[in-house]
């Protein structure tokens, strides 16, 4: 009897959230770990694929772990051009430019609309936050067309703005920091008014320290979203001098993707694409973990 | 009505930068969408107005439509919707049982894939699904003995489907899941052990009657970014087989057929059509799964 219900309290103690090692863990890791290792092949080969040389990138048989590394794919790639001879250094630098732009465009705009809507009070209130409730589920792919007539009536056809701005329009990101807002305590934001501050020095000194988790989830979003982007730059964009890096990376995965050079240039390049993902989300993971634990769908 | 904490005049300057994204790339989009899909629209001459023409055609005239599209799109759509959630619980429920450095490593392995969105899906891809004999599952399954010669994987209708579903299941663990581990472990110790001294005796009735309660605000969030995942995913057919339309129709989905029909033959207007409809399924299904997990009160 007394046995049984030790048992049962060790069961209650690994509820969620293990603090130690237990035997009962072994199974999930059983199939975790296969698990795992399925889900992370694919991304070891992206690492390990720029590294080949070419000969081994079309060995017969295939092999997957690279004998002789090299760097060859990566000069080969900068030393590339595109078909309008523009370096491939310059497509890189426009992705970084409306990657900087819109993570940090988005985190300001998300962050005075969630201010807005948390702390203030106005009619419209409660509808804007239902609108873009039922936004969160939109789809942009969906309207590809008519955006394409908004971006070419408004005169963003082919500016370099048409990469950043249908990017910076993220329900997602004004729900999760309007959601994050509505958890300072009124009477802090009181205090700062007491002491003569204003709106804006109210969102840097009290609103931007008290959110930074939720900032974070927001910069990932929007990091990952003008990363990846190809779409603007092939539908929205003629000039090549204005497009970005994704986009350059997939007319070299269609074009020259069967061609000898083409192959191991495109795991080059696959790999600048995938590692500033990788390792901006490592550094700002545990902050995301944080929000979503505090801002789920009420 | 509570006092505002600091001035009104300022709220419109604080609304306005989102606000002018907001319907410059959501709000005009889509009424344009539904004004266009009660036109024929060529982008040549001015829309012509034929009331609900395109609805009518829609439904009853597009053959490759009802026969391919929708179909295939509800396959789709159960699958990396439906199976794709499931699975995404499975494996935050999995991982929140184990110990934090483990759980943040292979949280990170899982998540990962969901990063190579776009672009890197199909350059990541198609190596593993070349149709030659170099193609690593080609080799893997010669070598087996299991087929004599390489498959076309990519261009078979038998095979294209099902490869897409992998693919965007692999790929689809993303902030859904995160905000649904995150929940879970955020359910209080104090729940489980009132619930075992309340009578409940395995881990299967632990989720039941604990976890999937207390993190359901997360739940319907990981829901509701499935099954947006599930509609932004779907060009994967496109990426992976290199064309549009996909090989026999096969893996031809609302989206892909919206693009066909608006970016390949011009047909604005009827391609608008397809749009709406494809919102208002969107629609149905986010009060669905508001229904399932929001608050019953």
């Amino acid at each position: 009897m007394k046995l049984r219900r030790k048992r049962r309290l060790r069961a209650i103690s690994c509820g969620a959230n293990p603090q130690h090692f237990d035997r009962s863990q072994i199974r999930i890791y059983l199939y975790l770990i296969p698990i795992c290792i399925v889900m992370g092949l694919p991304i070891l080969f992206i690492f390990v694929n720029a590294f080949k040389p070419l000969d081994e990138l079309f060995a017969f048989p295939p092999r997957f772990f690279v004998r002789n590394p090299t760097f060859d794919n990566f000069s080969n790639l900068f030393a590339l051009t595109s078909s309008s001879n523009i370096p491939v250094s310059h497509y890189l630098f426009n992705s970084v430019i409306i990657t900087v732009v819109t993570v940090f465009a988005s985190m300001l705009f998300s962050l005075s609309a969630g201010y807005a809507l948390s702390k203030k009070r106005f009619k419209a209130r409660s509808l804007l936050f239902q609108i873009n409730t039922i936004a969160l589920m939109f789809v942009s792919v969906s309207v590809s067309i008519p955006r394409y007539f908004v971006v070419v009536y408004s005169g963003l056809y082919n500016n370099f703005l048409a990469n950043i701005l249908p990017l910076l329009c993220m329900p997602v990101g004004l729900f999760l920091l309007k959601q994050f807002i509505d958890q300072i305590p009124d009477s802090l934001i009181e205090a700062a008014v007491i002491d003569g501050a204003g709106d804006f020095t109210i969102l840097r000194k009290v609103i931007v320290p008290m959110t930074k988790p939720a900032l974070s989830t927001v910069a990932i979003l929007a990091f990952q979203s003008a990363w990846n982007a190809s779409d603007a730059s092939s539908l929205y964009i003629t000039n090549d001098s204005l497009k970005s890096f994704a986009y350059f990376l997939s007319t070299i995965s269609s074009t020259a993707g069967n061609s000898v050079a083409g192959k191991g240039v495109g795991a080059a390049a696959t790999l600048i694409m995938f590692l500033p993902n990788l390792i901006v989300f490592i550094i700002l993971q545990s902050r995301v973990m944080n929000t979503m634990a505090h801002s789920g769908l009420k | 009505m509570k006092k505002s904490l600091t001035g009104k005049h300022t709220v419109p300057l604080l609304l306005a930068p989102y606000s002018i994204v907001f319907l410059m790339f959501i709000a005009i989009p889509v009424i344009v969408a539904i004004g266009l899909s009660l036109t024929y629209f060529n982008t040549m001459n001015t829309p012509r107005f034929i009331g609900l023409d395109n609805y009518i055609n829609l439904f009853t005239n597009d053959s490759v439509f009802m026969q391919y599209v929708l179909p295939n799109t509800v396959v789709y759509a159960v699958f990396v919707g439906g199976v794709g959630y499931l699975l995404s619980f499975f494996l935050a429920w999995s991982l929140s049982q184990i110990t934090r450095w483990p759980r943040t490593i292979m949280a990170i392995i899982i998540y990962s894939p969901s990063m190579t969105g776009g672009v890197l899906l199909s350059t990541v891809w198609n190596v593993i699904f070349n149709g030659d004999r170099t193609g690593y599952l080609n080799y893997f399954l010669m070598k087996l003995h299991l087929i004599d010669q390489p498959v076309q994987w990519l261009q078979s209708s038998r095979f294209l489907m099902p490869i897409m579903i992998l693919v965007t299941l692999w790929s689809s663990m993303g902030v859904g899941f995160l905000a649904i581990l995150a929940g879970i472990l955020n359910v209080d110790r104090e729940q489980y052990e009132a619930a075992y001294i309340d009578g409940v005796s395995n881990r299967f009735q632990e989720i039941i009657y604990v976890t999937i309660p207390n993190a359901r605000p997360q739940m319907l969030f990981g829901a509701v970014m499935a099954c947006v995942n599930t509609f932004q995913s779907s060009g994967v057919g496109v990426a992976l087989s290199g064309s549009n339309p996909t090989p026999n129709y096969a893996g031809q989905l609302i989206v892909t057929h919206i693009e066909d029909y608006g970016f390949l033959r011009y047909e604005m207007g009827y391609a608008a059509a397809i749009s709406v409809v494809l919102l208002i399924g969107i629609r149905l299904l986010s009060s669905g799964a508001n229904r399932l997990f929001g608050d019953r009160d």
